[in-house]
């Protein structure tokens, strides 16, 4: 089964949305609630990234027999430098986001400490994708 | 303890509907940085924070928090509530300042 989203760019307020409703999904299901909040977790931080960073995107969340599987997509300006980018505390956020409580630099360091596997491809100025994988 | 006797005890305002899940309080996390929160609160805390904006009702929803407490009188942000009762959140305000309400939950769990 795949839920496909759509990510507005500028949305802080409905920030979450996708999470949120896959969250509600996987509950659904009675997949087991540690595995939820992990799920959850890496999910809204890649949400987050999606609209801060790469300024609107896709979503595709694929559950599997033993596994989820969950695609972002941006087309936004890339990461130009990964290391930096897993480093916690290390965020190229603005101000204003920061100001919103976000940039705290926990983006990417989070996804990896809650998922299984973590992917990233990105490209100056083409945009990035980030696969999420975690085990049921 | 349950989540009301947390409300009575530390006289916390209710903001968000009165009807809610009855909760077992494990913990407490303190936080304003929203992904720091993410990661580091625990499933059935007790989260107080001064940050007012909509987005607390998605952390708190996806951490799983058992309830956020608005310190220092801080207001939640128009829409705030509305947005948390939707997601099943609860949200208390409160005049005290984080540390106190930590050493009180700390002594009532």
């Amino acid at each position: 089964m795949i839920k496909h989203y759509e990510i507005s760019g500028t949305d802080f307020a409905n920030g979450g949305e996708a999470s949120s409703d896959f969250k509600t999904v996987l509950k659904k299901l009675g997949v087991p609630m540690d595995v939820i909040r992990k799920v959850s977790i890496a999910m809204y931080e890649a949400e987050i990234n999606t609209i801060i960073h790469g300024h609107g995107g896709t979503c595709d969340a694929e559950i599997m027999p033993d596994r989820v599987v969950i695609t972002f997509k941006d087309s936004g300006p890339g990461i130009k430098d990964i290391d930096l980018a897993m480093q916690e505390g290390y965020s190229t956020a603005t101000d204003q986001i920061r100001e919103l409580g976000f940039g705290a630099g926990m983006g990417l360091p989070n996804i990896k400490k809650y998922t299984d596997d973590m992917q990233i491809e990105t490209s100056e100025g083409k945009g990035t994708t980030v696969i999420l994988t975690i085990k049921l | 303890m349950k989540v009301s006797d947390l409300q009575k005890d530390l006289g916390l305002e209710v903001l968000t509907s009165k009807d809610y899940e009855d909760r077992e309080i494990t913990g407490c996390y303190i936080g304003d940085l929203l992904s720091w929160v993410m990661g580091r609160a625990k499933a059935g805390d007790a989260w107080i924070t001064i940050m007012s904006n909509v987005n607390i009702a998605a952390v708190a929803s996806l951490a799983d928090v058992a309830c956020v407490i608005l310190a220092e009188g801080v207001k939640p942000d128009a829409g705030v509530a509305e947005k948390a009762d939707s997601q099943g959140i609860i949200i208390f305000s409160s005049g005290k300042t984080s540390y106190e309400l930590a050493s009180l939950i700390s002594k009532a769990l």
